[in-house]
């Protein structure tokens, strides 16, 4: 925000890209108490004004033939005032507590690398400017000689999102972005297909109570992307909904759910008790929760009154003897994914590049040699078992005998658009949408198992305001229509949060969420102190702490391969060399993490390449003993170790005794990475030191032996 | 003791490796694995392969194995100057291996036609003495089958005429993500390789023991932190005070910075 700040005053953004491609020139009223302050001002048609300056009157700030003013204040129809949603913006980033100077000491980046990294960017995006040769149409039929690129691009991944003060954060990178003209530019942020989206996406999330019935589909998909307070999945008191509390006003735009407090409200009966924990894959007994003494006491915690489990029947599916799997009642064993037909779909996280729209298949190439399922399988079984109608027919029968490759070919979510969207049709020529074709499967196959649609020169870039894209998009079945997709530097749906919180309308927040919903629900990004760091106390607990998986431990599958296990049997805490002389730490020592919610001994190991204030570790590579079929002095688990015990899912206490998540307030998206500790030498290393804590050892399976010692595949005669 | 062709060989054949981008991911070794496990000195045998010490075949505890192909990751400098390098080591085929020169019972040897190194396993007596002699520590000792292994530079691989065109490089090259290394021709001073070494000064290791090493190391770029390089400002001072002055006031009522964009004419 400081480099907005920096741009902002020396007036390097890209103007024209602003009023032709964001709401930057949208009218925002302003109206301070008035139930629709800071909203958009709109036509009798719903449609949002901009101020043309041509005619000096209002105009829809859709019309192509207007020059929408981007400063100043303008008369409503109805007399009152109303700014350009850009002037919102400018007013707030130019301030002087944006600027380098103001933020240099809490971002820990000097002031003067500040301005030479805005300096840097600007002269980028604006002297540099790269400038294809191609000939484009825009969304209102205007035609274009050439592609102009600013070439900034930024690499952020989800490190960002892992922090309380995440979304705005993000937010404020795509509003960078914006300001410079570098979206879907050449050399610029690029969408891979399916997006971009319309913004909002079209799609809300069902599960209100009068929505949810025994015995009875839900009317909708249970994620999607709420706008205002109506969308919310609240009871009448305002308390949540759902079982992970998403959708409610303690995280309204959770279009992920919470998956992190399952457990945790499941075990409080907070919104309500189940009978039947349903798992897949994640591996919540372990590295997918945060809290993991305090999840698996959960797991295993009794009514006193009644002696039943509080959580009293775990159903899990996983292909490996994973720290989950002693918890479950029942186990339906999965195949790995060499086993089992897998389809890698737009309607997921395909493939895709910039220049083409891809997806792919995986196909069983080794028959599964025990007695295990792939789990789509076993999810198409159970909706045929439980009559949900889009798994059977109209006399009750399963619409996809075959089970999940019948499915991948056979199912349609709207005409034409199934799973996968290439080889469809008849003849298998079609592309995005189509019939299904009995053979889609075979012709991927015969593809390498992929299909790619490249686009042409002239659909590559600008795609939210590419005519030939955008037509190009629905006809495949990308987007509905072919309507120019205005990036959102202002987000209204924000602003009627924030509006019913202040007392506005008819779905309101309980009181005690009302000051929590204003705060963070701004049109425009903002900062704040992450909230765990803001209740700690600074000196206690002095550094940062990350975790993040490495690629091979993404969920849990296949990451116990024998020659994976050999480059990464364990991990380490790896601290600055600087720190760590400061702390009389060496290489190789044993030290002690504590936070404010529990201590780990791990050894650590001394690196240069790491903020004096942070330390981190790899994710899921420490095992608890007996888990995965490995020895029980595998390094593992004698030596390798999980920061999630010293993460707790819950902010401290506050004010009532309500414990929020740690988490972002607005999309509920588990705060990993706000966790703040201190490091203190625990011991030098010696033969025999083990991490701690360690956890009783898990039974091994009585079933399954334990894998061969030694492994000489493709030797002579076999292993 | 074994020696070397009589004519050093015209062709040498090796690979370019780019410490500049190699990311450290250790699908290079990963794959080398999983193409020699199947290959020309199948087994990589891997011992205690799911467990601490039930086997004590080998000399360490823990899971380990034969591996052609290993990825070391160190930092050089310090702080904020520091960088951090990952460094892809496998057999170099050395014009001049000392590997080979060594060997007892002519199990090593280097090829003539294309300057590959390689050991002949059926007799191979396992005594060692190539490993001690190759300072890069590329060989790779079999205790299950008390033979010394190596990188073959996917030689099945590479003439394999039942494998297309594309495919017919080592697999370390065609798995790697980055793009980092190469294969090719090094005694063709106009092949692609030659001509990246040339431009790219790329290195030997350690050239002073004097064995010619065929594989090149590419250096990391010089660091480009400071955009002054590329002739951007150091600040956007002067262009925000020039922005100041053209802010002229009008009547409209926008005060301020705001004032420079009230004559914008923008079009939709």
């Amino acid at each position: 925000m400081a480099i907005i700040h920096e741009l902002l005053n020396a007036n390097q953004i890209d103007l024209d890209y602003l009023v032709r491609y964001t709401n930057a020139p949208w009218l925002v009223i302003q109206d301070e108490g008035a139930g629709d302050h800071g909203l958009f001002a709109r036509d009798d048609e719903g449609r949002p004004l901009s101020w043309n300056k041509s005619a000096d009157a209002l105009a829809p700030a859709a019309a192509t033939d207007i020059t929408p003013a981007i400063v100043g204040s303008f008369t409503l129809a109805d007399g009152r005032k109303a700014v350009p949603a850009f002037q919102l913006l400018a007013e707030r980033y130019m301030g002087e507590e944006y600027s380098p100077d103001a933020v240099a000491g809490r971002c820990g980046i000097g002031a003067d690398v500040i301005r030479r990294l805005a300096a840097e960017i600007a002269h980028v995006a604006f002297q540099e400017t790269v400038e294809l040769d191609v000939e484009w149409t825009d969304w209102a039929g205007r035609k274009h000689d050439k592609m102009i690129g600013r070439p900034v691009a930024m690499h952020a991944m989800r490190g960002i999102s892992a922090h309380s003060n995440g979304f705005h954060t993000c937010r404020a990178l795509h509003v960078l972005q914006i300001l410079i003209g570098s979206i879907d530019v050449p050399g610029g942020f690029r969408y891979k297909p399916p997006f971009p989206k319309p913004a909002p996406p079209p799609l809300k999330p069902a599960g209100k109570p009068g929505q949810v019935k025994p015995e009875t589909p839900m009317p909708g998909p249970p994620l999607g992307f709420t706008t205002g307070p109506e969308d919310l999945l609240v009871a009448e008191d305002g308390s949540a909904a759902r079982i992970d509390k998403a959708f409610s006003w303690e995280a309204p735009m959770s279009a992920h759910g919470l998956m992190h407090l399952v457990i945790s409200n499941a075990h409080k009966g907070d919104p309500y008790p189940i009978d039947t924990l349903f798992m897949y894959m994640a591996n919540m007994g372990w590295n997918s929760s945060m809290n993991v003494p305090g999840t698996i006491a959960m797991l295993t915690d009794k009514d006193e009154a009644t002696g039943e489990y509080k959580i009293p029947r775990i159903i899990y599916s996983d292909a490996y003897f994973s720290e989950t799997i002693p918890y479950a009642d029942l186990i339906l064993p999965d195949t790995t994914y060499l086993e089992r037909w897998d389809c890698i779909s737009l309607l997921d996280r395909p493939i895709c590049d910039a220049n083409g729209v891809a997806d792919s298949i995986r196909q069983p190439v080794v028959a599964p040699d025990r007695d295990v399922r792939p789990f789509q399988d076993v999810l198409i079984e159970l909706g045929t078992r439980l009559g949900l109608p889009a798994f059977t027919t109209e006399d009750g029968d399963a619409k996809f005998p075959g089970g999940y490759p019948d499915y991948i070919v056979n199912h349609e979510r709207a005409p034409g658009i199934g799973p996968l969207a290439g080889f469809r049709g008849e003849d298998g020529k079609s592309e995005g949408k189509g019939a299904v074709n009995p053979e889609q499967l075979d012709r991927y196959i015969e593809n390498q198992c992929f299909w790619r649609h490249e686009f042409e020169p002239t659909e590559r870039f600008f795609k939210h305001s590419n005519q030939a894209y955008l037509e190009k998009a629905t006809a495949m079945g990308l987007i509905g229509a072919p309507n120019q997709i205005v990036l959102q530097l202002y987000v209204e749906a924000m602003q009627k949060f924030r509006l019913a919180a202040e007392g506005h309308g008819a779905v309101q927040p309980p009181d005690a969420h009302r000051e929590r919903v204003k705060t963070y629900f701004d049109p425009l990004p903002i900062w704040y102190t992450p909230f765990e760091e803001a209740r700690v106390d600074e000196t206690a607990f002095p550094m940062h702490a990350l975790t993040q998986r490495p690629m091979a431990m993404y969920h849990s599958w296949g990451a116990q391969n024998a020659w994976l296990r050999q480059i990464h049997g364990y991990n380490r805490l790896y601290i600055s060399r600087t720190r760590a002389e400061k702390l009389g730490i060496a290489d190789d020592d044993w030290v002690r993490v504590t936070s404010n919610h529990g201590s780990v001994k791990v050894q650590c190991r001394l690196m240069e390449g790491v903020n004096e204030d942070t330390v981190w570790t790899w994710n899921a590579i420490g095992k608890r003993r007996g888990a995965w079929n490995l020895a029980p002095d595998a390094p593992e688990a004698t030596k390798g170790f999980l920061l999630n015990h010293v993460i707790s899912e819950l902010l401290p206490e506050k004010g009532a005794g309500h414990r929020y998540a740690n988490a972002d307030p607005v999309t509920g998206q588990a705060a990993w990475f706000d966790l703040r500790v201190r490091i203190e030498k625990a011991v030098e290393d010696q033969p025999g030191e083990t991490s701690e804590p360690q956890f009783a050892p898990l039974s091994p399976v009585a079933t399954v032996p334990r894998g061969a010692a030694v492994l000489r595949f493709g030797a002579k005669g076999g292993q | 003791m074994t020696s070397l062709p009589a004519r050093p060989s015209a062709v040498k054949l090796g690979l370019v490796i780019d410490l500049d981008i190699c990311v450290g991911c250790h699908a290079c070794a990963v794959n080398c694995k999983e193409w020699n496990a199947g290959g020309h000195s199948a087994p990589m045998t891997d011992w205690n392969a799911y467990s601490g010490t039930e086997s004590h075949e080998g000399e360490d505890a823990g899971a380990w194995g034969v591996g052609f192909n290993r990825v070391h990751t160190f930092e050089v400098g310090q702080g904020t100057e520091s960088r951090t390098v990952h460094f892809p080591r496998s057999c170099l085929h050395c014009e001049e291996p000392e590997c080979v020169r060594v060997c007892p019972t002519g199990a090593s040897y280097k090829r003539e036609e294309d300057g590959i190194v390689l050991v002949n396993a059926d007799i191979c007596i396992g005594c060692k003495l190539c490993s001690w002699a190759c300072p890069y520590g590329a060989r790779e000792y079999d205790h299950s089958d008390g033979v010394m292994k190596k990188c073959t530079l996917c030689v099945d691989r590479i003439y394999n005429e039942n494998l297309e065109e594309i495919d017919r490089i080592p697999a370390c090259v065609a798995t790697c993500p980055a793009g980092a290394r190469h294969f090719g021709d090094l005694g063709d001073p106009n092949s692609g390789v030659s001509v990246m070494v040339k431009e790219r000064q790329g290195y030997d290791l350690m050239p002073e023991m004097g064995y010619g090493p065929t594989n090149k190391y590419l250096p990391p770029r010089a660091r480009r932190d400071q955009g002054a390089e590329n002739g951007a400002p150091v600040s956007l001072a002067a262009l925000a005070a020039q922005a100041q002055s053209e802010a002229v006031p009008n009547g409209n009522g926008v005060g301020g910075a705001l004032l420079r964009w009230v004559d914008s004419v923008l079009s939709r």
